[in-house]
């Protein structure tokens, strides 16, 4: 049989998919170290953009957004790895149980949802409970919607564990706990890793449903960002970009390199 | 004395598929003990249920006479061999023999010394410190033995452990384990869809078939005297045939093969009509005392026998195996030949 690279036009479509997605991040990338004010021409190689961040006018805001996302996205992904992994643990080996597709759906439904409509119901909903708008708020809409992300690695490992390995611990005279504990635990940590690295990457770029939830006077990174951008695209903002797009790459990087280690020694 | 494993009428139904109609059996102290059986017939699952991973749908199960239906895997001084080893994949060599000790309770200096001492009964002290996956099937083999050998259970279970091994390692695998067994005088239950490694090692055996046990006996006994055409089938070759009982008298019977041949054979009960009579190859000669005559169609050579595969006069198949003997005159196809039925070859089944 031919491979797909055989069809005609294959690699015409290959190289303009790649070249829409990729050149923008790329020039951003290239612009974040440009010497001139201009994002159009090019005025030779310079960190002042990066300095910029750190130092500059804005620096105080971003700063705080930082300490915002990542406080934020620490705890939410935490908190929703916690409960993956519970869910992970109840879906695979909880046997057949009542309403177990059900659950299923329900897990991953914010996957499948628009983000807008779950910004929208969520916005609805904090308010009709009566919730001040803030930093909880935004924890609590990051810790549901990082569910489903830290859920698919902590669920994809544990379908890969044989049930026999517990029944190997029970045998020698574990309890359940033990087993759990000393076994499974570690046999699954691959996996909880990579979906904690997932959800707080999720957490961290989060613009929408933030951007909802968060109230008057309460930033994260993303919405910073998107506050100063809208006064005008200042080449610091390129430069900001270029960090969390850093960040992101590493953290994803991680996640995939821990993955594939795990699974070489199931 | 009391027996280690009792069971009795043990039922085990998955939802609508019932695994195990009603087993009853009692397994000896110390005693080799094997569950034969063909594919999907309950051996796993009545392993699983004595190791306590699965819950027992009706009857009894008793260890050295403790009714053990209700305790947990962890509280029955039983343990397993898995079909897959099972082997903790983060663990050292040393750290999975030594996992039930610690389970136990056993200090760490002690469970050490132990599980050092296990692992050089299985010739495997070099590998203490690897990781599982760096061993080969049969050295992963061992250390599941030794694993499940270092807290010294009353019971060992072993699930096909040979199976994952080639011919010349289950060869010695099979007189490592027996000596294992007789040398720490702990009872195995030993399940197996081979029957060559079920008749060389085991004291007893369980023929199973669909959720029952067919026969219990020695080697010798399940295949000398087989109790039912399963049995009879299942262990060895054996050519089936339909016969009709003619009478019976002192517990043998005269029987009327399809070509009008009559033999006698050893008869429990068995009154007349059609039955079928099990004939071993082997037990038949080529000779001029003939109780059958037959028509050769194909020799085979197996090396150390020839098989021979013949139609009866009534036109039924009918195979031999001769020894390969320097003096062995090979029947040519075609050929007519006598079929001489040793004293004790044929035996009437139930069906
Ligand atoms: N968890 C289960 N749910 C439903 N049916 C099951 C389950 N486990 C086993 N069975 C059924 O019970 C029967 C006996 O299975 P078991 O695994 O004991 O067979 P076995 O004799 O060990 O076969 P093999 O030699 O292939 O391992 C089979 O028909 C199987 O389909
Ligand atoms: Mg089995």
């Amino acid at each position: 049989m031919k491979g797909v690279r055989h069809y005609p036009g294959f690699l015409a479509l290959t190289i303009l998919c790649l070249a829409v997605l990729y050149a923008p991040l790329i020039v951003v990338a290239i612009y974040s170290f440009n010497a001139s004010t201009s994002i159009t021409s090019w005025g030779g190689f310079s960190l002042r953009w990066y300095g910029e961040v750190f130092t500059g006018r804005e620096a105080a805001r971003f700063g705080q957004a930082a300490w915002n996302s990542i406080t934020i996205a620490l705890i939410a992904s935490t908190v929703a790895t916690v409960i993956a992994t519970a869910a992970a643990l109840a879906m695979v080996r909880g046997g057949a149980f009542r309403g177990r597709q059900a659950s299923f759906a329900l897990i991953n439904l914010p996957l499948m949802v628009p983000e807008i409509v779950i910004a929208v119901a969520t916005l609805i909903f904090f308010s009709a409970i009566g919730l001040t708008m803030g930093y909880l708020t935004i924890l609590l809409a990051h810790i549901t919607f990082c569910i489903p992300f830290a859920y698919l690695p902590i669920a994809a490992r544990l379908e890969g564990i044989e049930a026999t390995y517990e029944q190997a611990a029970r045998d020698l005279y574990a309890t359940r706990a033990q087993a759990f504990r000393l076994i499974l635990l570690p046999l699954m940590m691959p996996g909880i890793v990579s979906g904690w690295l997932l959800a707080f990457i999720i957490s961290l770029d989060d613009f929408i449903i933030t951007n909802f939830v968060k109230g008057a006077g309460m930033e994260t990174l993303p919405t910073a960002i998107f506050g100063s951008v809208k006064q005008g695209i200042k080449p610091n903002i390129m430069a900001l970009s270029t960090l969390m797009l850093l960040v992101s790459v590493l953290f994803v990087t991680a996640a995939y390199l821990i993955n594939r280690k795990g699974r070489q020694t199931p | 004395m009391t027996d280690a494993v009792d069971l009795r009428g043990v039922v085990k139904r998955y939802g609508t598929v019932t695994a195990l109609h009603g087993v009853t059996l009692s397994i000896a102290d110390n005693e080799f003990f094997t569950l034969l059986g063909p594919s999907g017939c309950g051996k796993t699952t009545l392993l699983r249920l004595i190791a306590g991973f699965e819950d027992i749908s009706e009857g009894e199960i008793r260890l050295f006479g403790h009714d053990i239906a209700r305790l947990e895997p962890n509280q029955r001084p039983v343990n397993t061999v898995f079909q897959n080893y099972a082997l903790f994949p983060h663990m050292s060599v040393l750290d999975n023999v030594a996992f039930g000790l610690k389970m136990k309770g056993v200090d760490p200096a002690a469970r050490r010394a132990r599980a050092g001492r296990m692992l050089e009964m299985v010739h495997l002290s070099a590998f203490a410190e690897r990781l599982p996956a760096q061993l080969s099937g049969g050295q992963q083999q061992r250390v599941a033995l030794a694993r499940a050998l270092a807290p010294e259970p009353k019971v060992l279970l072993l699930d096909e452990p040979l199976s994952a091994l080639d011919l010349k390692l289950r060869q010695a695998m099979r007189v490592e384990l027996k000596q294992l067994q007789e040398e720490t005088g702990i009872t195995f239950i030993f399940v197996t869809h081979d029957q060559e490694e079920a008749l060389t090692m085991s004291d007893r055996i369980a023929v199973m078939s669909a959720g029952r046990v067919q026969q219990i006996g020695t080697a010798r006994e399940i295949y000398e005297a087989p109790v039912n055409r399963f049995v009879a089938d299942f262990i060895g070759e054996t050519n089936l045939l339909e016969v009709e009982v003619a009478s019976v008298s002192d517990g043998r019977a005269t029987v009327i093969l399809p070509g009008g041949a009559r033999i006698t054979c050893p008869s429990s009960s068995m009154t007349g009509g059609r039955h079928h009579l099990s004939i071993r190859p082997e037990r038949l000669t080529i000779s001029d005392r003939a109780e059958l005559m037959a028509n050769v169609e194909r020799v085979v050579y197996l090396g150390t026998d020839l098989q021979v595969i013949a139609h009866l006069d009534g036109g039924q198949p009918i195979t031999l195996r001769l020894q390969n003997a320097a003096r062995t005159s090979l029947p040519e196809p075609g050929q007519r030949i006598g079929l001489h039925l040793e004293e004790g070859g044929a035996r009437l089944l139930a069906d």
